[in-house]
Formats: structure tokens, sequence, C-alpha cells
């Protein structure tokens, strides 16, 4: 099995009418993903290369029993894609966008709890969702997965997702699902959201996590683990030599007062029993070595 | 984006906060004329992008015009912390009855806001919060709920301000989070809040963060990239619009995606050498991005070896490697190159690569042995 994404699900893209949208959703939909629709509030009735374009989501979803949408607009208009996509009832978002502001996450997140708790969102700013051999939704590039299992794989940065993905391929390891929750501020999947997804798949028997500096997601993480999580887990954690204060490129990596260091999200990390490796090479291998053990 | 002083200040005061009467000037002349409206005592500040101003000299009382004069002369030019002072802001000095500590910020962990609010004000916050934490009166505030007079009322009570202060807590506290929310700030905190002897309550400072994501929206933020700290080869990086940061080791990275940049600083040290920068050139990893890129981290004198960290994902190793090359041609270097390409297509990359090896562009399997092949380079 996989979580929160499958063979199965529809997915209607937001956006798909734009350069990126149309890119990443033929592309979605050539690895397999069922991509039933787009929408554009002006646009209604044409196609995207055979994908029908709807006014709105509930009208896309209406047609096409769609469950779930991608977001490839511009971060202006994200905070209305999103709300209009739970509104939609949609059980799955997936917004790609980078460069949302955090004020807006912060309200979206908040606007989603309280009135949509049926919607579960990933990202903003993530590089969505594989479940290897099923489907794709986002921009993380089919061919480096191996699909199967044993491992789900969750991670907080775009390029680590697939040098992990890539990593466990090499070594012939298949990945379940492999979710990229996102470096922002506030993202709408927590790791602690994919772990008890991961704890719950029968499919998966261990876990690679990916954490960066910044934030205490992290420290979140291994309390749940230490208290809920019976599968065995290795990580890596980027940016033990970043300094104090400077922001490095992702809304998230950065360091302040002493918080969020990378040495403190290891050290809770082991704490909690997860194996951690120095590099993700190290973190690959940990994890080779821990599938060789099941 | 963090402002300086004085430009919190006149955001504060845009939303209605009152702050000292004052202006920002680079000219000593100016500065006496400041000083004479605004009427003495004046205090002259250095508007630096560091903490510790006053112990290292750049925060001064002036009683009349020859000191303004002599403080305005000594303090700009100062180096405070490798900061040079080119702006100061002269203001009529407060007289203070108590100082407290205000502020506004995002919770990430709670995923609301956090406002905080001490008696004790005028100190680091996380002294207090170490030393004292039932000294912080905190409150978390949904975005989507916002912050009620009530709300503000019960949390200013719990701080324990003088209860002279109270009303004017209040007022200022609802306008600095309107200021925070319509700012799309990360960050807005005033330490010292002060109560004056008159009973008024006074923002005496000003440290506002602002989120760059949001500059569409106020397109007026652009004014501030213009004082932002960077040192030259962050100037030069940032107006090729690259995600760059300046370190002080002699091995250059480029890589792909923050993550990444960062595994590769990390990599970088554990094999015993120091990164130069961090430079993320995203996705794409085209000809004129990875110029750019090549450019900026040759100019930087400490550069003794280059470390190019490329994972290819939707990008395809072949689109990499030629990118590589036409950047090579376009730009003459000072220091020998390391890559290691791997992802989508990295055998066709790599074939690409091969003619054009040499012992000034060399290639490597992994990412640490490219880091160690690197980190020896630069040794030499």
């Amino acid at each position: 099995m996989s979580i929160f994404l499958d063979e199965n699900t529809k997915v209607i893209y937001q956006g798909l009418t734009g350069s990126t949208g149309r890119y990443y959703g033929n592309l979605n939909k050539e690895y397999g993903t069922q991509v039933v629709a787009g929408t554009h509030p002006k646009k209604a009735g044409t196609d995207v290369d055979g994908i029908p374009i709807y006014a709105s989501v509930a009208e896309a979803a209406e047609a096409t029993g769609a469950t779930a949408t991608c977001i490839f607009i511009p971060a202006a208009g994200v905070q209305g894609a999103v709300l209009e996509a739970a509104a939609a009832g949609m059980e799955l978002v997936v917004c790609i966008t980078e460069g949302v502001p955090a004020q807006d996450e912060a309200y979206f997140y908040n606007k989603l709890k309280a009135e949509y708790p049926g919607t579960r969102l990933l990202g903003p700013n993530c590089p969505g969702l594989i479940s290897p051999g099923k489907a794709n939704v986002g921009i993380t590039a089919g061919h480096i997965a191996k699909p199967g299992g044993p491992v789900g794989i969750v991670s907080r940065s775009g390029t680590l997702t697939y040098q992990a993905l890539y990593e466990l391929q090499q070594k012939d390891i298949g990945v379940t699902t492999c979710v990229g929750i996102g470096g922002d501020p506030v993202p709408g999947t927590s790791f602690i959201d994919c772990l008890e997804a991961f704890e719950a798949d029968p499919d998966t028997k261990a876990v690679m996590m990916i954490g960066e500096i910044g934030g205490s997601a992290e420290e979140e993480a291994a309390e749940y683990i230490k208290n809920h999580m019976t599968k065995p887990i290795s990580s890596y954690i980027a940016g033990v030599t970043a300094p104090p204060g400077k922001k490095m490129g992702h809304a998230g990596a950065i360091v302040s007062g002493g918080k969020g260091t990378a040495s403190a999200k290891m050290e809770a990390l082991e704490d909690a029993g997860v194996r951690v490796g120095q590099n993700p090479t190290e973190a690959g291998e940990l994890m080779a070595d821990i599938v060789a053990g099941l | 984006m963090d402002l300086l002083e004085y430009q919190g200040k006149q955001f504060f005061a845009t939303y209605g906060i009152p702050v000292s009467d004052g202006e920002a000037t680079s000219d000593v002349e100016e500065a006496v004329a400041i000083a004479d409206r605004v009427g003495y005592p004046v205090v002259v500040k250095a508007q630096v992008h560091t903490g510790g101003r006053g112990k290292a000299g750049g925060v001064k009382l002036a009683e009349n015009a020859d000191e303004a004069r002599e403080h305005a002369s000594n303090i700009l030019g100062l180096d405070i912390k490798g900061h040079i002072v080119n702006i100061i802001w002269v203001e009529h000095a407060s007289d203070i009855a108590e100082e407290y500590y205000a502020s506004f910020t995002l919770d990430r962990s709670a995923k609301k806001h956090l406002g905080m609010l001490s008696a004790e004000g005028g100190v680091e916050i996380e002294t207090v919060a170490e030393e004292n934490p039932d000294a912080i009166a905190k409150i978390h505030i949904n975005p989507v709920d916002g912050l009620s007079e009530a709300q503000c009322r019960a949390w200013v009570e719990a701080a324990n301000l003088n209860p002279q202060a109270t009303e004017g807590a209040i007022d200022i506290l609802m306008k600095l989070y309107t200021a925070y929310v319509e700012g799309d700030a990360d960050l807005c905190e005033i330490n010292p809040l002060i109560l004056k002897p008159t009973g008024e309550v006074h923002a005496l400072d000003a440290k506002v963060s602002l989120d760059s994501n949001a500059i569409y929206e106020h397109p007026e933020y652009a004014q501030y990239d213009a004082t932002q700290p960077r040192d030259d080869r962050e100037t030069a990086a940032h107006e090729k619009g690259l995600q760059y940061v300046g370190l002080d080791g002699s091995v250059g990275v480029i890589a792909n995606g923050a993550g990444l940049a960062m595994s590769t600083l990390d990599v970088v040290n554990q094999v015993g050498g120091s990164p130069a920068n961090f430079l993320d050139i995203g996705g794409g990893a085209n000809a004129d991005v990875m110029a750019g890129a090549l450019e900026v981290i040759n100019d930087d004198q400490n550069v003794k070896a280059i470390f190019i960290n490329i994972f290819g994902g939707i990008t395809r190793g072949e689109e990499v490697a030629n990118g590589i090359i036409e950047a090579m041609s376009r730009v003459k270097l000072d220091s020998p190159i390391v890559i290691r390409l791997d992802g989508t297509n990295a055998e066709e990359g790599r074939a690409i690569l091969k003619p054009h090896l040499s012992d000034r562009l060399m290639m490597e399997d992994t990412m640490l042995s490219a880091a160690a092949k690197a980190v020896e380079l630069a040794g030499k």
C-alpha cells in the first residue's frame, strides 16, 4: 500500500494552463497519475493536451469525481486556491508553489483545521509526493524511485528527497510513498502526520526521514517516534555547519537564538532510537542495513 | 528582511504607534540640525544590523549641539562587529520610568501567532526566558480570529505592568498586531517599550523583520533592499538573482536545491575543509545561471577550489553537463573545479564532461569523494 496517494486518486491541477503546471501535469500523467482536469476561471470548456479545463475546483470535481488537487499557481493566488480546493471537499491538496508569505500560510492552515478538517494540505513550497509505480503528484522525477516497498520517505528538502529516492534505488530498495512536506514555516502536513500514516501502512516496514535546520519539527517528530513508532527509522539532517542567523535559501532553513540546530535535532532523533547518518549517503546505507535486517 | 531601527520606527509610525521624534542621516551637520529641531537632550544612535551598539560606543546622549556634532562625527564610520556605520538616527531623548518588552512573531510549532509581553524589558528576551520564564506573559493568536481587545487586555494584565501603563500598552499592542499582520512581518519587537514618568507608553526601540516572500503585496519594501547587510560577494550574487550566503572558507560551493547545498557544506566540513559560501542555483542548472554562479565564486579571493554538486531530478544530466561546459567557456577561472553529477541521466552527463577533464576540471563519483578532492585542492 501507499499513503495519501495511489493509482486510483483522481487529481485536478489548479494552474494547468500555465507553463509550469502544463509541464508537470503532463509528466505526472505520463507517469500514470490520473490527471483528470485543470481549472481556470475564464477557460472552462477548453483543454490542455486533452485534459479538460473547468471554471472551478467544485465544477471539476463534480464532473470527474476527483478528490485531490495539485496547485501550480503563483504565490499571490495560493491562499485563494487552497481555500477553494478545501471548500470543494478535496481530501488532498498539494501545493508546489514557493514564495508564499508565511502569514498567508498560517491563515489557511488554521482555516483548514477549523473549517475543513477533512482536507490534507501538503506544502506549500514542496516537491509533492510520489507513490512509486502508482502515481506521482508534483515535481519529483518519477524514474529515480523504485516501486514497491518496504521504505516510506518523508522529507523537508526537495533535492535531498530526490537524493534519498536515488540512494535507495541504487541499493535496489523500493519505496511505498515518498512525501516532500516542504521547508516553509507552516507546512500543511508535518513529519508527524507522515510518520503516523507510515506506522499504519502495512507495506511500509521502515521510514527514512530527512530534515534540516530551523524550527522544531524534527524535535517534535523525535518525541512522537519515541512514544508511537514501532518501525525502524533512519535519518539525516542538513545544515550542521550553517552559520546562525543566516537564511539558507529556504524560509525554514535558519537557526536563531541557538534553537533548531542540526546537532540538537540529531541528538533528539538518536535519543528516540533513530539511526542518524552524517550525510545523505550514510543515511541511505543505514536504511539498507535496516532493510537487510527486516 | 531585517529593518534598521529607524526604518522599523517609521514602519511603526505608519500604524500609529508612538515613537520618538527623530530622523536618519549620514551627515554630521544634518545630524546637528535634526537635534536642534527635535530638541535636546537627544540620542544619537548607530544604524547597523547587529546588536551591542551601546557597548561599542554607537549610542550616545547629547545635551547640546556641540555634543551632538561630536557624537555624530564619532559614530559615523564606526566599525561595530564588522558593520560600518553609514547611517545614524537622531531622536529626542525620552524620560523613562519603566522598561517593558513586547513582540509578535510566528510560533512555528503551534502554527499560531505568538505575542510576548514582559515587565522586564531592556534586556535580551532570551535571557529573561531562561532565567525567569514566568516574567513573560504569552498569548497565542489564531490568525483566522485575530486579536480582540478583550484578549489583549487580559494578556496585559497577566504581564503585571505598572497599572498606569495598561491602557497605553493595550493601544500599542493592538496597533503592533495590525502592523505585524498587515505588514507581513516575521517579527515586530519593541524592546524597550517604555512607560514615561508622565504616564505615556512609547516604543523606544524597533526591531522589525519583514517576510521577503510578501514583497509583491508591499512594493514599498523595495526601499529596504538597499540597506540589507551584504558583503561584496553577496551583493554581486543578489544582483544575479542567486541564493548565496558568504562564508569564510576556501572551497567554493555550487549545488542545486537549498537542502543539497546545505548538505554540501556539511560534507566539505566533514572531510576537513571549510566552505567559502552557500549557493543554491535551483533546479534548472542552465549555462547562464552556472556562469553567474562561477563568476561570483571566482571573484572571492579566498576560494582555492570549486565544488559543483548537482543532482539531476527533472533536469537531465546532459543538460547539466552542457551548462557547465558552456559556463566554463565564458568565465576565466582561477581555481580548479571538482564536479559530482548524479541522478537522472548521470551517465550521459558524465560522458559529455569526460573529454573536458583535466587538472582544472575533475570529476568524482560521490559527494564525499568529490568533497575530499576539492578540499585537497584547496589546501595546496
